[in-house]
């Protein structure tokens, strides 16, 4: 139920659930995979710059008909040393 | 004059391949063009009886591709318009009794005589699809506003994009303008917003449709519905006219307005 007690249009689920199912389907990379290959990632990343590997999202996203792997990987803060 | 070939698929069963196909080509023939339909579901044969000739079957698709017929043997005459014809498919065969490249050898010699061939292909993406997308210049994937019906549409419009067919073209069937409005149904924008292919027509849920394939008499001759006027004016675009879409999901003034207002 949202505002004014209106169950939220079921149209907004169903756009929802397809955008998911459709990238998989294009793509065919299951989430398993995905995780294989964030994994590779972190440990190939990490031998040059140091990273958290906690904070890396790894995703797919949609642009018109194509895919793209789309990663996010945040940079541990520098530790400067003090003068 | 050599004709175009057009053919629609879906990938899932039941969206309105076969009433598309009749319509369409009732649309184009009611402008005066010379239209050849071909059931491609050899097996499980329906667009005779979407067009009424059911009753005027002799030979089909297959007794053409072996050789038991002329080619114009089995073209049926439509019993409303000058210039349609229908080749049936077989009913008592399979879809292996066709090959694609028998499919492109019947169209080559066809194309001299009209100027459109639409296919019905079957549902599915094996071979009675591969037969009926073989001598398409052009597909159009339909579907429903609904889950599974987007979800083949997708897959179809990929394997046709890894078959080098081109981009498809979209007709949206079956779209129910009340629950487009209240949220309840996948509007034209969001269908786009999925599938990303090019849209030539959008065709409202409509009574109009079951009367009157009841009847064996195609929706597209009554100019009083509202799925009929959404077929020919498919037919229109799909003969190169600027026909504004038909403003069915409510996207009227104030529904733009609280769109905009959204983004």
């Amino acid at each position: 139920m949202g505002l004014f007690g209106r169950k939220r249009g079921s149209a907004r689920s169903a756009k929802e659930r397809l955008q998911l199912v459709l990238i998989h389907d294009r793509t065919d990379i299951s989430p398993a995979v995905l995780e294989a290959l964030k994994d590779d990632l972190i440990q190939a990343i990490s031998r040059h710059v140091a990273i958290d590997p906690g904070a890396v999202r790894i995703g797919l996203e949609r642009d018109g008909r194509s895919q793209r792997l789309v990663a996010d990987i945040p940079l541990k803060p520098v530790a400067r040393r003090r003068g | 004059m050599a004709a175009k070939v057009v053919t629609i698929t879906s990938g899932k069963g039941g969206v309105g391949k076969t009433t598309a196909v009749a319509n369409i080509a009732v649309g184009l023939a009611a402008d005066g063009q010379r239209v050849v339909c071909i059931d491609g579901d050899v097996g499980l044969r329906n667009l005779d009886v979407v067009m009424g000739l059911e009753n005027r079957i002799v030979y089909d698709l297959v007794d053409v591709i072996e050789g038991r017929c002329r080619l114009r043997q089995a073209m049926i005459r439509d019993r409303h318009l000058h210039g349609l014809y229908l080749i049936p498919a077989a009913q008592t065969r399979d879809k292996s009794a066709v090959s694609p490249s028998d499919m492109v050898r019947l169209c080559d010699e066809l194309r001299a005589e009209c100027d459109w061939i639409l296919i019905d292909s079957p549902a599915g993406i094996e071979r009675g699809f591969r037969n009926a997308i073989a001598p398409a210049d052009e597909v159009i994937v339909i579907t429903n506003p609904e889950v599974s019906a987007v979800r083949d549409a997708d897959r179809v419009i990929g394997l046709l994009e890894a078959e080098e067919k081109g981009s498809p073209s979209l007709i949206i069937n079956r779209l129910n303008p009340g629950m487009v409005r209240r949220h309840d149904m996948l509007s034209v924008d969001d269908v786009l917003d999925l599938l990303a292919v090019r849209l030539v027509g959008v065709v409202p849920e409509d009574e109009d449709v079951i009367v009157s394939t009841n009847r064996g008499v195609p929706v597209a001759l009554d100019v009083k519905s509202k799925a009929g006027k959404a077929f020919r004016n498919i037919a229109r675009r799909l003969r190169g006219e600027d026909v504004p879409f038909e403003d069915l999901d409510g996207g009227g003034f104030w529904e733009r307005l609280t769109r905009l207002g959204r983004k």
